[in-house]
């Protein structure tokens, strides 16, 4: 393979990391959101639940900007054509989620049962309904989407936005929810205790639970459903438009690439054995050994949505022999290496300040700090 | 093929959005700086009043710093949602500045933002004062990449088309990044918000002191407000005079739109201080002028000429014939990459790419072209002259009395009487709407005197928007609209009423420093 093509391919693993960053560390703060009202019955139960994710959320959304951002740097073509194809839901997700800030900020402020309701409820919107969408976006690119370019490249959507909920996505998009409700709750699991405590573990035994079956049924019906083939067209690493290939439609086809190489059998099995671990460390109260395997089990969950697509991004049903892949869709060589450069520098000096703020904030939260800090939420 | 009511629809709604998120931006640009300096000199002078500032200030700054973060969260999805064409035509490059934006900026200020809240009782106070100048350095530097971003659809420097991939393509990141536009625009737009918090800072305390409220706060925070204003008013009218300077190089049509220049003339030429410009006409019905200045302000000489539209159109109108073919070729390349004689062609009239798409608004097939159409493309390549006009006079007039006012204000400070000055301190309070109307303006001079281009020269905004219904977007535009109206509401109410509560008294107040309160000590793990 030359440059280029080995260029291509680390950029479609970091965008993997991305996507894996973005689930764990958004994932739960929105698990916290969706939970929220469950967990804490008091107004100060919910303040110590909030307060515990209180100094993080915002680093942790960046994980999701950051995502739209390198979509945009590294595959220009799939950040205009997903994000405009999904315009309904993309529209639903950003306005969800931009409740989120407020919802943090604003929520405290006054004094007042309805106020701070509406505020709960606006959070519990702006966990549920992302997760719910990032799943169903992700369930959407196994059965393609009606997209089409014409000469110079302006694609056109040709479906309607209910054709994006259909089962296989919405089985995608509950998964991503309990993976989330599971991260979630251990994160309050390992910051409060009592009645809170007990609750969460009680919800994270319940999510990984469910999350190995939905796992598991997915897995099922992969082996059923028409995969894409790339038949034809310039090779890896050339510079080329999605109007030059061939692409065919086949049975059980996003197994292929499993059946090619076994040990990629490894990272569902991963994603399985992460889960299981997880219910049971969760179960004896190992929350930071949950935590981290809840992070594995993205990993898992993830990856083999990734190698079972590989080399597809973004098929169309409806032009399938216009699928956007990693080799048509990546920005230019040049691009990608100064993006690399940088990836490789500041990724780990975020992962190290961010490390650094989880640890300054460790130790319990408890109803007594929220109650006398005037800069708590 | 695009409707152009969507095309339209969709500007509007880019506009609402972006002008929304920059009500909050300027504020956060400003105030992190202003707190790191009000906690730096509670370091070192140990003066408690200075810590109750930080705090105080820093509240009125997260209530602002929320909406910021939620409006822009929506911006850095915009492109790909609703400039679909835009996104993948020029994402190769623009995509970029915004991704090590949240690499290098967001991540940066938002995770010590955490800390900034949430860390005054477990970190040292020379640690706190690191995290909050953190801050401010996380939210400069994103202003850096976002204006080294926009500078590209100023100016597309760093950049070639590449008819292989059928888009633009990066030739030098550093050209990208050191655009003189980017850099002047840097230096311009983030000290304009630096005079937006010294504003809202003076403003704020001089309702304390006419009211004899918290009245050590107030009278400090004024005069830190006065002389960092001064200084920064002084350096955005320095820079803004540059920016003219750079833009009128670049961007010559939107030069003309600003001055309201429709007739070239002989050097030295006149300033139109006040005209009401005609776009149908092209002429001013009625002007005041100032002879010689345009002359010096552009050019920095009186010998210098600049092109009024009639030139502009002109050439505007050569470029478009000039560009016919580039376009013709590109299509048969689309369908056979291997024709060396349509490469041959492209080759001869790439330059011109864009004025041949430009025409294409009214020719879909370009070849048929009539001398009428390319006309009409060539009028479209004139910023709407009016509104750009007057923003501009706008943003000068609000940046000219700005300066007045903190001259006055440092006088009276340094005097130790501008307490005593209510009609003063009244000026104080109703300036503080006026720094956000003049970075709006400037923005409007900016985006709107870029048309018809989204990417001047090589992209035209017509053909950038996602091809959307109409109802899609009649739908989003009043989804973001309810929704921006309840936030601005919430937002200044819990703004006015964190005013009007005022400062949590000091002795209150736990003192900074270690995990020693016991209070908040946090049982170890
Ligand atoms: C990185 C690119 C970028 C950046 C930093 C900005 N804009 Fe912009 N702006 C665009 C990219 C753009 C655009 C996508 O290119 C638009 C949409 C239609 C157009 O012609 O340009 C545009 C249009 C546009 C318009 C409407 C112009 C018209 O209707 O013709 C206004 C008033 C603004 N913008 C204002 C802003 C403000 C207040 C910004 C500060 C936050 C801002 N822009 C930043
Ligand atoms: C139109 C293009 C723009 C996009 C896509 C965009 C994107 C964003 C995003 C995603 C955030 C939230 C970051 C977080 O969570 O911390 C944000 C905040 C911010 N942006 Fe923008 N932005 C744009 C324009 C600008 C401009 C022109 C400036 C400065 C000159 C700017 C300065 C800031 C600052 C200082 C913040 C910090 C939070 C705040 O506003 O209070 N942005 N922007
Ligand atoms: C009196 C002196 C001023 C002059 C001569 C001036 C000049 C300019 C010019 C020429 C532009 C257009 C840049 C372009 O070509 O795209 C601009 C933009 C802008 N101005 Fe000013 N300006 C002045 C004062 C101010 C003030 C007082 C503020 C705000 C407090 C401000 C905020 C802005 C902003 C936010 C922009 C848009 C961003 C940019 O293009 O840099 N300006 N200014």
């Amino acid at each position: 393979m030359d440059m280029y093509a080995i260029l291509q391919v680390t950029w479609w693993l970091l965008l993997g990391v991305l996507l894996i960053g973005l689930a764990t560390m958004v994932g739960m703060d929105m698990g916290v959101g969706t939970i929220l009202r469950y967990v804490g019955r008091s107004d100060i139960e919910r303040r110590v639940a909030l307060n515990i994710i209180g100094p993080h959320w915002d680093g942790n959304q960046v994980w999701f900007i950051l995502g739209g951002g390198a979509v945009f740097a590294a595959f220009p073509l799939i950040y205009a054509t997903a994000f405009s194809g999904f315009y309904v839901v993309m529209l639903l997700l950003l306005w969800s989620m931009i409740m989120r800030p407020l919802g943090f900020e604003y929520r405290s402020k006054i004094d007042n049962p309805r106020w701070r309701n509406v505020w709960d409820w606006a959070l519990f919107i702006s966990g549920f309904v992302p997760m719910i969408v990032f799943g169903a976006a992700i369930g959407n690119l196994f059965r393609g989407v009606p997209f089409q370019f014409n000469w110079n490249l302006t694609s056109t959507y040709t479906g309607s936005f209910l054709g994006l909920l259909n089962p296989f996505a919405i089985l995608c998009g509950v998964l991503s929810l309990c993976l989330s409700v599971y991260m979630g709750s251990v994160m309050l699991m390992n910051r409060s205790e009592g009645d809170i405590h007990a609750r969460s573990r009680g919800l994270a035994r319940l999510a990984s639970l469910l999350s190995i079956v939905l796992f598991a049924i997915g897995g099922i019906w992969v082996h059923a459903m028409k995969g894409f083939v790339r038949t034809g067209g310039p090779l890896a690493g050339t510079a080329q438009t999605p109007l030059q290939q061939s692409v065919q439609l086949a049975d059980g086809a996003w197994l292929s690439n499993f059946n090619a190489h076994p040990v990629l059998w490894l990272v569902p099995a991963i994603g399985f054995a992460a889960l299981i671990c997880g219910h049971l460390a969760a179960a004896g109260n190992r929350s930071h050994l949950a935590w981290w395997l809840g992070a594995l089990s993205w990993l898992g969950v993830i990856g083999t949505a990734g190698v079972a697509l590989f080399p597809f991004l973004l098929p169309s049903v409806s032009h399938p022999a216009q699928s956007l892949t990693v080799w048509n869709a990546s920005s230019s060589q040049l691009t990608l290496t100064w993006m690399l450069g940088f990836a490789l520098v500041f990724v780990p000096l975020v992962v190290w300040y961010t490390s650094w703020a989880f640890y300054v904030m460790r130790g319990k939260v408890s109803a007594e700090h929220v109650a006398s800090d005037e800069h708590a939420y | 093929m695009h409707d152009p009511s969507v095309v339209d629809l969709s500007r509007l709604q880019f506009a609402l959005t972006a002008l929304y998120h920059y009500l909050f931006v300027p504020l956060t640009l400003g105030m992190s700086f202003m707190l790191a300096a009000m906690e730096t000199v509670y370091v070192v002078t140990r003066k408690s009043i200075y810590k109750q500032m930080a705090q105080f200030w820093g509240k009125l700054f997260l209530i602002n710093f929320a909406l910021g973060v939620a409006t822009g969260l929506t911006m850095e999805f915009e492109f790909g949602t609703n400039w679909s064409f835009y996104s993948s035509f020029v994402g190769d490059i623009f995509g970029a500045p915004l991704a090590i934006e949240g690499l290098m900026a967001f991540f940066l200020e938002s995770t010590m933002v955490g800390l900034m809240v949430f860390g005054w009782h477990k970190l040292k106070a020379g640690q706190h004062l690191a995290v909050t100048y953190l801050v401010a350095l996380g939210s400069n530097l994103s202003a850096l990449w976002i204006l080294v971003a926009n500078a590209f659809m100023q100016d597309p420097a760093g950049a070639h088309f590449n008819p292989a991939t059928m888009r633009m393509e990066l030739a030098s990141l550093p050209q990208l990044i050191f655009n003189h536009d980017a850099q002047a625009k840097f230096v311009h737009t983030s000290i304009a918000g630096y005079v937006t918090a010294a504003i809202f800072v003076a403003g704020v305390s001089a309702f304390y002191l006419i009211r004899h409220r918290h009245t050590e706060l107030a009278r400090r925070s004024f005069r830190m407000a006065a002389l960092f204003g001064v200084l920064a008013t002084a350096g955005v009218i320095t820079l803004g005079d540059a920016l003219g300077f750079i833009g009128a190089q670049a961007q010559p049509t939107k030069l003309a739109a600003m001055e309201g220049l429709w007739k070239t003339e002989k050097a030295p030429m006149p300033f139109n201080l006040i005209a009401f410009p005609s776009q149908k006409d092209e002429t001013n019905h009625g002007q005041i002028q100032v002879p010689y200045v345009l002359s010096l302000l552009v050019t920095h000489s009186t010998d210098g000429t600049v092109p009024g539209v009639d030139v502009l159109k002109k050439n505007a109108a050569a470029r478009i014939e000039n560009g016919i073919p580039a376009v013709e070729a590109l299509q048969k390349l689309s369908a056979d990459p291997g024709n060396s004689q349509a490469m041959a062609q492209f080759k001869a009239h790439e330059d011109d790419l864009g004025y041949g798409f430009l025409v294409q608004r009214y020719a879909p097939d370009v070849s048929q072209a009539t001398p009428a159409q390319i006309q009409k493309a060539a009028k479209d390549s004139i910023p709407e002259v009016a509104p750009v006009f007057w923003s501009f006079r706008i943003m000068v007039a609000l940046g000219l009395a700005m300066l007045a006012f903190f001259v006055m204000a440092v006088i009276y400070t340094m005097r130790n009487n501008v307490q005593h000055k209510r009609w003063f301190l009244k000026i104080a309070v109703w300036m503080i709407p006026v720094p956000f109307l003049a970075n709006e303006a400037g923005w409007v001079v900016a985006e709107l005197g870029r048309q018809p281009w989204t990417v001047y020269g090589m992209l035209p905004t017509w053909m950038s928007a996602s091809t959307h219904s109409l109802g899609y977007m009649i739908f989003s535009i009043i989804g973001f609209v309810a929704l921006y109206t309840a936030f601005i509401i919430v937002e200044m109410y819990l703004m006015v009423r964190a005013i009007k509560q005022g400062p949590t008294p000091i002795d209150s107040q736990p003192t900074l420093g270690g995990n020693d309160n016991p209070a908040l000590a946090h049982a170890e793990a």
